[in-house]
């Protein structure tokens, strides 16, 4: 157990891309990647406290029909976990306040920012004050779409980095806030991690398709004041080998590692150095 | 208690589902509104107090930063017409099955039988309508009345208080459980009006051949030691009715059929499927010998072949045309999940990686009246691209390879193809895992949904044509998340080694599912009031065939049915212990103890009478468009690239998630600017090696029109040459074929019979024919014999359709190819030989002619030319390969041109052939067995080396400018066009859709 970086893929009613995330966090270096389905979570078999990093995958929890995650998020609130008082709600509060990381993707992002873990501005994280919703298209789309990272943003998972050209694959992806305020602050507090740009990730773009949904202020991705939590629509799981770049057949210059797994090397760096 | 929880958008959010109804309106009805508002509403039916319906309203139901709520009180307001849809009593509510589970959560009990949650969503329309506007709009695009029905509502009859009136669609049945007993001891027309009326779908012969059965003295005495009286019980006729239909039992296929060809030579056929399609298989294999990578063919529920040492490859195509004739949504979503539950449930289950879906459909275009009783085109196009939409990205598969093929004809009935594919370990405990089998003595258990009264009579009603009783019940919804989860539960129960065979709960139910497995052990004691039910009033004989989804039925040992069930509640699946298999004999159903059923095995599944067809081949005569119409060579290219069984499908292809589990490595989409068509997409399954798999179809229903004999050869060479265009190992490939015919059965309303039986005759000789000399082995296949539209004098045949899909191995995806051109400079070959073959070509439906000269397939040269393209794959000669099909080589040119944007220079009179050709035969004749290909000048020589004595041309070269420009024999220039033209010329017409 000392001396590993263990991670944690919750799976189950609907979620799809927890086989693709493990795998990214094992090429990116974790000795574990457990794919743990929550039934078993709420049966107290596994716990959340035994892991460092905490992956919400995409996917359509429970198909989605009440909102996006909204059904998924309702469940953690109010499952109990067997033989105890405790939500799993109430065991993600706690992981985080140990200073754990935690990641959503698509699904896992909108689960994220509906339960409030995100942006979770001035360290609430039980108070939704933005969401995602229908894409101003009104379809679902399956495209690649370049990303402007945030240079001054706290977020562990993007240290480093410039631009990322990744897949968004959604219907409801479209990042909206509860008010003025709340954009101001996540602005100020350099919150939007990832932003929809142009090609050479120099400004935010508000046409479709580079803006694929229409998101305010062109906002892909977020995190917490503390960077440690972090949700995107976009799939840097979808992007780990370059043969996963749509144009791998006619760029030879692609590196072997695609820029998705970036992120995950990122975030297990960060585990490796903050909390081993 | 009763409530009615409304939720809308706040004041200022954008409504872009409202947008997108305002704009298909418009689209479908022509109806111009100002606006459309829409609010979801909830009816709760349970006993809640009003805190905890406050917690549900705020909570899971209403997003709080963009929705508001309220509770008995309307939301609606300022609108001029308002109209609320809900569901009918007993249809599938997926998102109310969802809104119940988040309600039990809140209050930590689960729902009574009595309570429940049911969702229907209010449009609040603004602009001039009147009240017959209402009606169209709501019938004619935002409902579909067979499932749906809805309430319209002016500002003046609104009731401000208390909103649209409180409707519960809840299933009311006053009807008591019985078992009715059918007397057949009647006249020959008696008996064919209890079929009729019973909506049986059996013959006369069919039915005489029950009648004698139960007649018989033997089998009379053997019922009274059982209990049962002299006559057959209704669960009895209706198991034969279900197991004995055209959709379970192929009756056509396996027909013996007198085939007279042109010349008045004649042959007996003693089933087609034995003779061509198992036939073809066998002889594939012994020429294969060791190299033979079948595992298992045509016995289970899905096809097997050897991927690699740890893993097998497991593929099923299916066809769902009747229900999303009716319902194209709900039967395209029941389409796709269903095909699902075929490979998951082969061998002892495999995981799916991918959906493929093939839809022939009329133009969305479509401007003509409507016979009755049929959907717009444009409705059913709508509708099936989002069943499947929900039904694959729900399920996180991902949708890499179809097509959408259009022709009047399928105004009649629409065809969707849907397909999947699974990775199987090639060992399962100690066992290979496709292999299954029940053991005397295991427990019957049932995995999944409840029963209701979905799709009864599904099977015997996709063996008729739809007329005017068609039934309601007909239609099912799928429901991807409870599926889901029941996948989650048996890939760990397979895991762990809790059952020993699973079986789809598909077509026929229970008595499909149960009757079938049961072959192993030779009978089965099946305990139907047992059988969760979604609501009360369901009939012994209903429970037997119900077709509700999302079921599987497995062989659990005795000492694991414990653990099992135990496993199914801990993830939330419902699994029931329905009885045993047995080793009686007997096809055995009880209902509270008393014997319902009681046939013996052999009658039930060998008992069928053997039709017999006759078939007559006369090759058909077309006329020919003259030397005067033909186009001047860029009109025509324009025009073709805009024919929609030509022109981007990008507008569709991007709705499908084609890159969920992390595997697609070849997208459906390529290019310079992600939207060139491909050839077909590779997946690579195995997150620790590069094996890949692809998956390519052929469809030519334009050639029947001239000889089935060459559509069905040129079906499956489109598949190949697809499958090896992207870098599919042609030596390890597997074919599936989809028959849909129309009624090949003469008689009076099918006066034509004997010739369409010929069609298929020719059809499938093709099939043995090709598949041998190719080497390739079918290991799945369906056939779907009824499908015409037939009310009044109005009948509609859709054009004899095969489906034939290729799945295969891909042995490095590094060395796979795209189709779009790379770099300037590169050389441009065509591989193959080019004919005047224009017949049923798509410039001669441009032209409104059908031609004679229909493409024929010389397989021999074809085969060594793929297996030298896939040397030069391997060798990393290929800078890009496509295939030429649709609209021959001017479309290939110019869709590989602006793939890649770069431009061509290609000179005419290089073209190979062995016969004279005009510049339009070169450009737009549809020989086969072709492929565009561009290989950098240093791997020239080589390449060329490899191409030694095959039919090779270079034809030109790639330039920079992007420009595309082809020379004529005579030097001249005949089509100078930027790609930018082409492109959108390609791109405009279903590019809204």
């Amino acid at each position: 157990m000392t001396g590993q970086v263990r991670t944690l893929v919750i799976a189950g009613n609907g979620t799809n891309c927890e086989r693709e995330v493990a795998n990214a966090c094992l090429l990116a270096g974790a000795e574990v990647a457990d794919i743990v389905h929550i039934a078993r979570l709420l049966a107290g078999e596994v716990r959340l406290d035994d892991y460092h990093f905490l992956n919400f995958a995409g996917g359509f929890l429970d198909g989605d029909d009440l909102g996006s995650a909204k059904a998924g998020v309702n469940r953690l609130q109010h499952a109990r976990v067997a033989g105890t008082p405790e939500t799993l709600a109430d065991q993600i509060r706690r992981f985080v306040a140990a200073g754990k990381l935690v990641m959503g993707v698509c699904n896992g992002f909108q689960l994220m920012v509906k339960m409030g873990l995100l942006p979770a501005l001035d360290g609430n994280i039980q108070q939704q004050t933005a969401s995602l919703t229908f894409n101003d298209g009104g379809r679902f789309e399956d495209r690649w779409v370049y990303l402007r990272v945030d240079p001054a943003s706290p977020c562990i998972f993007t240290r480093g980095l410039e631009g990322l050209y990744l897949p968004v694959r959604h219907g409801e992806g479209k990042f909206v806030v509860r008010d003025a305020a709340v954009l101001q602050a996540i602005e100020a507090q350099h919150l939007a991690v990832l932003q929809y740009s142009d090609e050479r990730y120099q400004a935010p773009v508000m046409d479709y398709p580079r803006n694929p949904n229409g998101s305010v202020a062109a906002i892909a991705g977020v995190c917490d004041p503390t960077g440690r939590l972090f949700g995107l629509m976009p799939h840097p799981e979808a992007y780990v080998h370059r043969t996963h770049h749509p144009r791998w057949t006619r760029e030879n210059d692609l590196p072997e590692e695609g820029m998705g797994l970036w992120l995950y090397q990122n975030a297990i760096r960060f585990v490796r150095e903050q909390l081993l | 208690m009763i409530s009615r929880i409304e939720v809308g958008l706040k004041q200022g959010v954008r409504d872009a589902r409202g947008e997108r109804v305002c704009r298909e309106i418009r689209e479908h009805l022509g109806i111009q509104l100002e606006s459309v508002r829409t609010l979801d509403v909830y009816t709760v039916d349970a006993e809640l107090t009003a805190e905890q319906l406050q917690k549900a309203a705020s909570g899971p139901f209403c997003d709080p930063v963009i929705q508001e709520y309220a509770i008995d009180a309307p939301l609606a307001s300022g609108f001029d017409l308002l109209i609320e849809v809900g569901f009918r009593p007993g249809v599938t509510d997926n998102v109310g099955r969802t809104a119940r589970e988040a309600i039990q959560y809140i209050i930590g009990r689960p729902f009574s039988a009595a309570e429940g949650v049911f969702t229907s969503v209010q449009y609040l329309l603004r602009g001039a309508l009147t009240a017959t506007d209402g009606e169209r709009i709501a019938a004619g695009f935002l409902a579909n009345g067979l499932i749906q029905r809805w309430t319209i509502v002016t500002p003046e009859t609104f009731d401000n208080q208390r909103g649209v009136p409180v409707q519960v669609p809840r299933v009311v049945s006053h009807s008591a459980v019985q078992v009715r007993e059918i007397d057949l001891q009647v006249a020959d027309e008696h008996l064919l009006q209890i079929s009729r009326e019973g909506m049986l779908a059996l013959n006369l012969e069919e039915m005489k051949a029950i009648q004698a059965f139960i007649a018989d003295p033997q089998v009379q005495q053997q019922r009274r030691s059982v209990g049962l009286g002299p006559l057959l019980t209704d669960v009895e006729l209706e198991a034969l009715a279900q197991t004995w239909s055209e959709h379970c039992k192929h009756k056509i296929f396996s027909a013996c059929i007198d085939y007279e060809d042109e010349n008045g030579r004649g042959e007996t056929i003693d089933s087609l499927f034995k003779t061509y399609i198992v036939g073809a298989t066998r002889a594939v294999r012994q020429a294969k010998g060791a190299n033979d990578f079948c595992l298992s063919v045509f016995k289970d529920n899905a096809g097997v072949i050897r991927l690699t040492d740890d893993w097998s490859l497991v593929y099923k195509v299916e066809t769902h045309n009747s229900p999303s004739a009716l319902d194209p949504y709900g039967g395209a979503l029941t389409g796709i999940v269903g095909v699902n539950r075929d490979p998951f449930g082969t061998g002892r289950g495999a995981r799916l990686i991918f959906n493929t879906d093939v839809f022939c459909f009329a133009s969305p275009f479509y401007d003509k009246p409507l016979p009755p009783r049929l959907l717009h085109p444009r409705r059913i196009f709508e509708g099936v691209v989002e069943g499947v939409e929900h039904g694959g990205n729900k399920s996180g598969i991902p949708t890499i390879n179809g097509s959408l093929v259009f022709d009047e004809r399928f105004a009649g009935k629409p065809l969707v193809y849907c397909g999947s594919a699974a990775l199987m370990p090639a060992q399962l405990h100690g066992r290979p895992g496709h292999e299954k089998k029940a053991e005397v003595g295991d427990h019957i258990l049932m995995v999944g949904g409840r029963v209701g009264k979905d799709g009864i009579h599904g099977a015997t009603f996709s063996s008729e044509e739809l007329h005017e009783g068609s039934p309601v019940t007909a239609v099912q919804i799928g429901d991807p998340i409870t599926q889901r989860r029941m996948f989650d539960f048996l890939l760990v129960a397979r895991d762990a080694g809790l059952y020993n065979a699973i079986t789809d709960n598909g077509a026929g139910g229970l008595s499909s599912s149960v009757g079938e497995m049961a072959g192993d052990t030779g009978g089965f004691e099946l305990h139907l009031d047992r059988a969760p039910l979604k609501y009360a009033g369901l009939q012994p004989w209903e429970i037997l065939i119900s077709e509700a989804q999302e079921r599987m039925t497995l062989a659990v040992p005795p000492q694991q049915v414990e653990r099992f069930i135990a496993l199914a509640r801990q993830m939330d699946v419902e699994a029931t212990d329905l009885g045993q298999f047995t080793d009686s004999g007997y096809f055995h159903c009880l209902y509270q103890g008393r014997t319902v059923a009681w046939l013996p095995m052999e009658f039930v599944h060998e008992g069928t009478p053997q039709l017999r067809l006759p078939a007559r081949w006369q090759p058909p005569r077309h006329s020919e468009p003259a030397l005067t119409q033909w186009p001047a060579a860029e009109t025509a290219l324009l025009q073709l690239l805009g024919a929609l069984n030509i022109c981007s499908k990008e507008s569709v292809v991007r709705r499908y998630d084609h890159e969920v589990q992390g595997a697609t490595v070849l997208k459906p989409l390529t290019g310079v600017d992600n939207d060139g068509p491909a050839d077909a997409a590779v997946v690579r399954p195995l997150f620790d090696a590069f094996v890949g798999v692809t998956a390519a179809h052929g469809i030519c229903p334009r050639y029947s029109d001239i000889d089935t004999y060459h559509m069905m050869a040129c079906a499956i060479d489109e598949a190949l040459r697809n499958y090896v265009s992207v870098g599919g190992n042609i030596d390890h490939v597997a074919g599936l074929d989809n028959f849909c015919w129309c009624d090949p059965v003469e008689s009076v309303k099918t006066p034509d019979g004997r010739y369409k039986a010929a069609q298929l005759v020719r059809a499938n000789q093709a099939l043995y024919d090709y598949c041998v000399a190719f080497g390739v082995p079918l290991i799945s296949g369906k056939d779907s014999m009824k499908n015409d539209y037939q009310i009044g004098d109005t009948k509609i045949s859709i054009p004899p359709t095969v489906l034939f899909s290729v799945i295969g191995k891909v042995d490095d995806v590094r060395r796979c190819t795209s189709m779009d051109v790379k770099a300037p400079g590169h050389r441009v070959y065509l591989l193959g030989i080019s004919r005047a073959e224009l017949g049923g070509s798509e410039l001669y439906a441009l032209l409104g002619h059908v031609g004679n000269r229909v493409p024929q397939v010389d397989a021999p040269s074809a085969l060594r030319r793929y297996r030298t393209l896939n040397r030069a794959q391997q060798a990393q000669l290929v800078a890009s390969c496509h295939d030429l099909s649709d609209g021959g080589l001017a479309v290939a040119l110019a869709e590989s041109a602006f793939a890649g944007g770069f431009g061509l220079e290609i000179d005419l009179a290089r073209l190979r052939s062995d016969e004279p050709l005009t510049d339009m035969e070169r450009l737009y004749g549809e020989s086969q067995s072709r492929l565009l290909v561009t290989v950098a000048p240093d791997k020239a020589a080589e390449f060329e080396k490899l191409f030694s004595g095959q039919d090779l041309s270079w034809l030109g070269s790639v330039i920079a400018e992007p420009q595309l420009r082809v020379r004529g024999t005579a030097g001249d220039w005949l089509i100078d066009l930027p790609l930018a033209t082409l492109k959108q010329a390609w791109q405009a017409p279903l590019k809204e859709l």
